[in-house]
C-alpha cells in the first residue's frame, strides 16, 4: 500500500511539473545513507553540468523493493528509464528480454562515445552476455573481505598488522582471542550464502554451477555440495561450540555484533568498510582477504562481486534515452568514480578511476581501500571464477540461507546441508528454465 | 397527504451505494480476479514473455513439501495466538470488571497496545529480544542462563511472534471480553451467588455460556489475525526466518512474490488464503445468524 501510494505521488508530481523543455529521466535504486546522498550529489551535478535533462533519482527501498516497484510500474505502462538492480537479479534480468535496454544498444543507438575496455575486467565480465556485450551499466561493486578488531588483537598479544590468511590460521588466532578472555565471540559473517558458499567458490578456484556458472544459459546445474564447502561448513559448525564462530542472521544483522565489539572477526562486503571505520574508528580495525584452505588451493584466486548495476527499460522515447546515454558518461567519468570510489567501500569500476586514485596516492593513506580491488583482481578470472549467472537466484540464496541455518542450529550435517541446497536449488533451476524458454 | 419521503427515480439509491461498491470493486475485486489470472501464467517478471499454463501453478504448490509444512505452521500459530490471546485477555477483563476504583484508567491502558501498528509492535519486540543489544535476551541470559537467539534458534524465533502477536491483539479482545461480560445481567449472577454457587462456578456454569457468542466471534476474528494481521510483526522481528521457522502463509505470498518475484506462484497462493477466508466468513455469518434467533 505504501509502494502504491509513493507510486501515485511520484506520478502526480510528474503530471503537476511545469511543462518545461528538460526531458525527464528517472532513477529509482536502493541506496540509503551516506551512499544514497552521494548518488543524489551526482544526479544534482549531472542536472547543474547541461540544460537538456533533468535526472530525477528516487530511493525505491532495498533492492528487492526496488526491483518490485520497477515491475510494477513497468506492468502499468510507467516504468524508470533505469533501476538499480543487485548482482543476483542478473539472470532474471536477462531473461525479461522485451523488459531490457541492453546498454551495449542503447549506447550504440543514441550514438554516444563508448569505450567498454574502459571498465575493469572483472565487473565487465559479469554483467555482460557470452558475446562480450555489457547488458548494464556497472555502478556500485564490491566483493567480500576479512575486518578483524585492531583492539581484541592487541589484548590477547596478537599482532594486528598479520590477519588470518587461511582457515586455519583463523580458526587459531579466534581460539586466542577467546582463551584471553578478550571477546567471547571470534566470527561472524555476513550474506553467508554470498560470502561463504559462493565467494568461497571463486577464491578456491572451484564450480559453483555447470556450464561456466550459469554464464553459459539454460540447463546449468549446481554442483557445490564439494569437500571444500563441506569442509567450510564443518569447521564452522565445530566453531560454534566455543564461540568461534557465532550466527546472528541473515543479511547484514551481523554488522552490530562486530562494531560492538562483541565479536572480533567480520566476514563481509567491501562496502561497510566505511560504517566500520565509523562505528570503530580509523584505528580501531583491520582489513584483509578472505581466508582459504591450503588444502584446495595453493593460494586464491580471484574474489566474487557483490553489489548493484543500473539497468535500463523499454517503453520510454528516444529523448529519454539519449539522457540515460549521457547520464551513465557522466557516473563513468573519471572524477565521479573516483569520488564514488573513494568516499564508500566500493571499488572503481574504470581502470581510469582506480589509476587516478594510485596517482593521487589514495592507497598510502589508506591502504584498506585496495584490498576490495586487488582482490577482485588478483589473477586473471578463469571459468570458475568470473562470477554467477543463476536464474532464480534470489529463491537460491534464500535455500542457501535457510539450509544453512538448520545446520547452524544442529538439525542437519554439513553434508546433508549442501546436499539439500543443491537439491532444491537445481529444482528452482529448472523452474526458472521453463519459465523462461519461450 | 403522502407522508413517507419518496425519491424520484430509481437511480439515487445506487448513487449512494457508488462509492462503497466502487472501493470494493477496485481494491478488492478486482485484485482478486488479476490474481486468480496470474495464477494461471507463466511469465518472467516484467510479464513480457507470458504462456498460460492451466493448473501448473496449483499442482507445482501442492506437491511441494515445503508449502504443506508452511501450511501445518500456520494452523498451529493461529492456534496458538488466538488460544493464549483469548484466554489472557478473558482472564484480564474478567479482572477489570470486578476493579471498582479507577477503573477507567485501567481500560485505557489495557486498551493501549491496540494502537501501536503491528510493524512497530514487531519492532519493539525484536529490539527487546535481541541477541546482542536486548534488554528482555540479557535478562534471560544473566538470570535463566538462557542464550535467546531468534535469529539461530527456531522455538526462540516461533515464540517471540507468537508472544509479539498475543500482545499486540489482546487489547481488542479484552474490548469485547469486557462488553461481552458487562452485558450478562447481574441479577442472574447474584441469583446463582444466593444459590451458594462461588465465584469459579459462577464463572463456569454462566458467564462462559453466555459470553459463548462473543468468544466465537473472537475465534474466528483471531484466527484472521493471526492468518494476515501478523504480517507487519514477522517481518519486522524474523522475516520468517532461521530456516522458515517462522513462516506463515502470508508470508510466504509475500516473499515469493515481492521479494522472489514468482507471480504466478505467489498468486495461487494467495487464491488459496482467499478461499480460506471466505470459508471462515460464511461459517461466522452463518453462526452467529443462528444465534441471534436463539
Amino acid at each position: 500500500m505504501k509502494r502504491m501510494i509513493a507510486t501515485l505521488a511520484t506520478g502526480v508530481t510528474l503530471f503537476a511539473a511545469p511543462a518545461q523543455a528538460q526531458t525527464d529521466v528517472q532513477l529509482w535504486h536502493g541506496m540509503s545513507g551516506p551512499l544514497g546522498e552521494l548518488l543524489a550529489k551526482f544526479a544534482d551535478d549531472f542536472n547543474a553540468s547541461q540544460s537538456e535533462y533533468q535526472v530525477t533519482q528516487t530511493y525505491k527501498g532495498n533492492y528487492a523493493d526496488t526491483l518490485t516497484a520497477a515491475i510494477a510500474a513497468f506492468r502499468a505502462g510507467k516504468p524508470p528509464a533505469i533501476v538499480q538492480v543487485y548482482e543476483v537479479g542478473t539472470a532474471s534480468m536477462m531473461a525479461a528480454k522485451g523488459a531490457v535496454y541492453p546498454v551495449h544498444k542503447l549506447m550504440d543507438d543514441t550514438g554516444e562515445p563508448f569505450d567498454p575496455s574502459a571498465f575493469i575486467a572483472p565487473v565487465f565480465g559479469y554483467y555482460s552476455d557470452t558475446d562480450g556485450r555489457l547488458l548494464s551499466m556497472p555502478f556500485n561493486s564490491s566483493t567480500p573481505v576479512m575486518f578483524w578488531n585492531k583492539e581484541h588483537f592487541g589484548k590477547a598479544g596478537l599482532d594486528p598488522e598479520k590477519g588470518p590468511e587461511t582457515w586455519e590460521e583463523l580458526g587459531e588466532m579466534a581460539k586466542t582471542i577467546i582463551d584471553a578472555g578478550v571477546a567471547d565471540c571470534g566470527l561472524t559473517v555476513e550474506y553467508a550464502p554470498w560470502t561463504l558458499l559462493e565467494s568461497q567458490g571463486t577464491w578456491h578456484n572451484m564450480p559453483t554451477a555447470t556450464q561456466q556458472n550459469g554464464f553459459g544459459g539454460a540447463g546449468t546445474e549446481l554442483v557445490f555440495n564439494d569437500p571444500m564447502r563441506v569442509k567450510l561448513l564443518t569447521t564452522l559448525s565445530n566453531w560454534q561450540k566455543d564461540g568461534r564462530f557465532k550466527y546472528y542472521g541473515r543479511e547484514i544483522q551481523s554488522l552490530a555484533n562486530f562494531t560492538s565489539g562483541e565479536c572480533s572477526f567480520h566476514f563481509a562486503s567491501s562496502a561497510l568498510k566505511r560504517r566500520i571505520e565509523l562505528a570503530l574508528g580509523k584505528d580501531g580495525y583491520m582489513m584483509g582477504y578472505a581466508p582459504y584452505f591450503e588444502e584446495f588451493a595453493d593460494g586464491p584466486q580471484n574474489s566474487l562481486i557483490g553489489g548493484a548495476t543500473l539497468w535500463v527499460l523499454t517503453g520510454l522515447d528516444e529523448d529519454t534515452y539519449k539522457g540515460v546515454a549521457k547520464f551513465f558518461t557522466f557516473l563513468s567519468s573519471v572524477e565521479v568514480q573516483t569520488e564514488w570510489h573513494q568516499n564508500t567501500g566500493y571499488v572503481p569500476i574504470t581502470n581510469a578511476a582506480y589509476e587516478k586514485s594510485k596517482a593521487d596516492g589514495y592507497y598510502e593513506t589508506d591502504p584498506f581501500a585496495e584490498i576490495a580491488i586487488t582482490s577482485l583482481t588478483l589473477n586473471p578470472p578463469t571459468e570458475h571464477s568470473k562470477g554467477l549467472r543463476l536464474g532464480n537466484f534470489v529463491q537460491i540464496r534464500e535455500v542457501e540461507d535457510s539450509e544453512m541455518e538448520a545446520l547452524w542450529a544442529g538439525q542437519q550435517t554439513p553434508e546433508q546441508t549442501m546436499d539439500n541446497i543443491v537439491e532444491k536449488g537445481n529444482a528452482l533451476l529448472r523452474k526458472f528454465d521453463a519459465a523462461t524458454s519461450n | 397527504m403522502e407522508k413517507r419521503v419518496r425519491f424520484n427515480g430509481r437511480m439515487l439509491p445506487y448513487l449512494l451505494l457508488f462509492p462503497q461498491i466502487a472501493a470494493t470493486l477496485i481494491f478488492f475485486i478486482w485484485p482478486a480476479i488479476q490474481a486468480v489470472w496470474l495464477s494461471t501464467l507463466q511469465e518472467d517478471m516484467f510479464g513480457t514473455s507470458s504462456t498460460f499454463a492451466g493448473l501448473f501453478q496449483y499442482k507445482a504448490m501442492f506437491q511441494d513439501a515445503h508449502y504443506w509444512r508452511t501450511v501445518g505452521r500456520t494452523m498451529i500459530y493461529s492456534l496458538y495466538v488466538a488460544g493464549f490471546g483469548m484466554a489472557l485477555s478473558l482472564m484480564i477483563a474478567v479482572a477489570a470488571d470486578r476493579v471498582l476504583r479507577a477503573r477507567g484508567i485501567y481500560r485505557s491502558l489495557l486498551v493501549w497496545p491496540y494502537a501501536v501498528a503491528p510493524a512497530i509492535a514487531g519492532a519493539l519486540w525484536e529490539f527487546m529480544f535481541s541477541p546482542s543489544v536486548g534488554i528482555v535476551s540479557q535478562m534471560l541470559g544473566d538470570v535463566f542462563g538462557y542464550e535467546f537467539n531468534a535469529a539461530l534458534n527456531r522455538q526462540d524465533a516461533f515464540t517471540l511472534i507468537v508472544v509479539a502477536a498475543v500482545w499486540n491483539h489482546m487489547s481488542y479482545n479484552f474490548l469485547f471480553f469486557l462488553a461481552g461480560l458487562q452485558q450478562i445481567p447481574k441479577s442472574l449472577i447474584e441469583a446463582a451467588a444466593i444459590d451458594g454457587a462461588g465465584p469459579l462456578r459462577r464463572l463456569f456454569t454462566i458467564v462462559m455460556p453466555l459470553l459463548s457468542p462473543t468468544a466465537f466471534f473472537l475465534l474466528v476474528v483471531n484466527v484472521i489475525y493471526a492468518f494476515f494481521g501478523t504480517f507487519g510483526i514477522i517481518d519486522a522481528t524474523t522475516q520468517g526466518g532461521p530456516a522458515y521457522a517462522t513462516e506463515t502463509m502470508v508470508y510466504k505470498v509475500y516473499r515469493d512474490g515481492l521479494h522472489s518475484h514468482d507471480i504466478g506462484g505467489s498468486s495461487a497462493q494467495s487464491v488459496v488464503l482467499m478461499l480460506l477466508v471466505a470459508t471462515l466468513t460464511i461459517i461466522q455469518f452463518r453462526y452467529i445468524e443462528r444465534r441471534v434467533h436463539y
